[in-house]
């Protein structure tokens, strides 16, 4: 062993013996857990967040370069692709907000009991169901009564 | 994992000499801090934006335009995308440092990233102060 970075991972035993640090267990080694899957899905949603900045960004130069630009935004955004994409986003959004609540929590020292995290797990999931339907619901109602406003009908 | 049989280390230093220099503790907390403070700052930021959005819903361009030219929207926006860009920079580094073990690899992808998140938050930033200087002051 050459490596200095690799090194560093060996350890010398009480009897004087080389042996590489324990590392943690990886996930094949637990029985499948409400924790760990929303722990997966807090980071799998900030990555689809990330991807969701395209978009902000997308509207945003659209906005300033003019009303052709911004029409095409609006034309895919509209599509079902697209509804199908801010749908994901809205859920990526609330989830990653209500979960990073409970992370700011637990940063603050609270809510690390087994039956505490168990439980208000539950509650961040159903949370996000809610409040995502009612997002993607207001939204749906308030641009079909925009879209029918701006066509007189 | 490997075992622990001839294990044998070519290092000729001591354990806290291969140790030292790889990190400081006093400044180890500085990414995690400052991710817990963008995420702070942006969850007021990003309730304002998601009904601000809600509300412009198939508003045309003069309308949206107009309405990110006002000072105070202005502003907020500002703080949106500088602050959603930081944070969401700090915490694709955290998957980069997980997942790309090889030095090259790490370098390179972890330069792509903050490039990335730079580049993205100036259009940004550069679209929202267009609107903000080609709107009437209001």
């Amino acid at each position: 062993m050459k490596d200095v970075r690799d090194a560093s991972f060996v350890a010398q035993s009480s009897n004087g013996q080389l042996v590489r640090r324990p590392l943690s267990p990886h996930l094949g080694i637990y029985r499948l857990q409400l924790s760990m899957v929303l722990s997966g899905a807090y980071r799998m949603s900030g990555l689809a967040c990330s991807l969701g900045t395209l978009l902000l960004v997308w509207w945003l130069v659209a906005a300033a370069s003019g009303p052709k630009a911004f029409a095409t935004v609006q034309y895919w955004v509209g599509n079902p692709i697209g509804l199908l994409v801010l749908f994901g986003w809205t859920l990526a959004l609330v989830y990653h907000t209500v979960a990073g609540l409970r992370h700011l929590a637990w940063d603050a020292g609270y809510g690390f009991s087994k039956p505490v995290f168990n439980r208000n797990g539950i509650i961040i999931v159903v949370a996000t169901v809610v409040l995502t339907l009612i997002i993607y619901g207001i939204g749906l109602s308030l641009w079909a009564g925009g879209a029918s406003a701006a066509t007189g009908g | 994992m490997a075992g622990n049989d001839n294990l044998q280390i070519q290092v000729m230093r001591s354990q806290l000499g291969r140790v030292r220099g790889l990190g400081a503790a006093k400044s180890g907390v500085e990414h995690w801090w400052v991710e817990r403070v963008t995420s702070i700052a942006l969850l007021p930021l990003t309730i304002w934006f998601v009904v601000a959005v809600l509300m412009h819903l198939g508003a045309p361009q003069a309308v949206v335009a107009h309405w990110a030219g006002r000072t105070v929207n202005t502003v907020l926006l500002l703080a949106l995308v500088m602050l959603t860009f930081y944070h969401m920079q700090l915490g694709l580094q955290v998957v980069i440092d997980d997942y790309v073990n090889d030095a090259k690899s790490h370098l390179a992808t972890s330069l792509a990233n903050k490039g990335a998140a730079l580049i993205l938050a100036l259009f940004a930033i550069v679209a929202i102060l267009r609107m903000a200087f080609k709107a009437p002051a209001a």
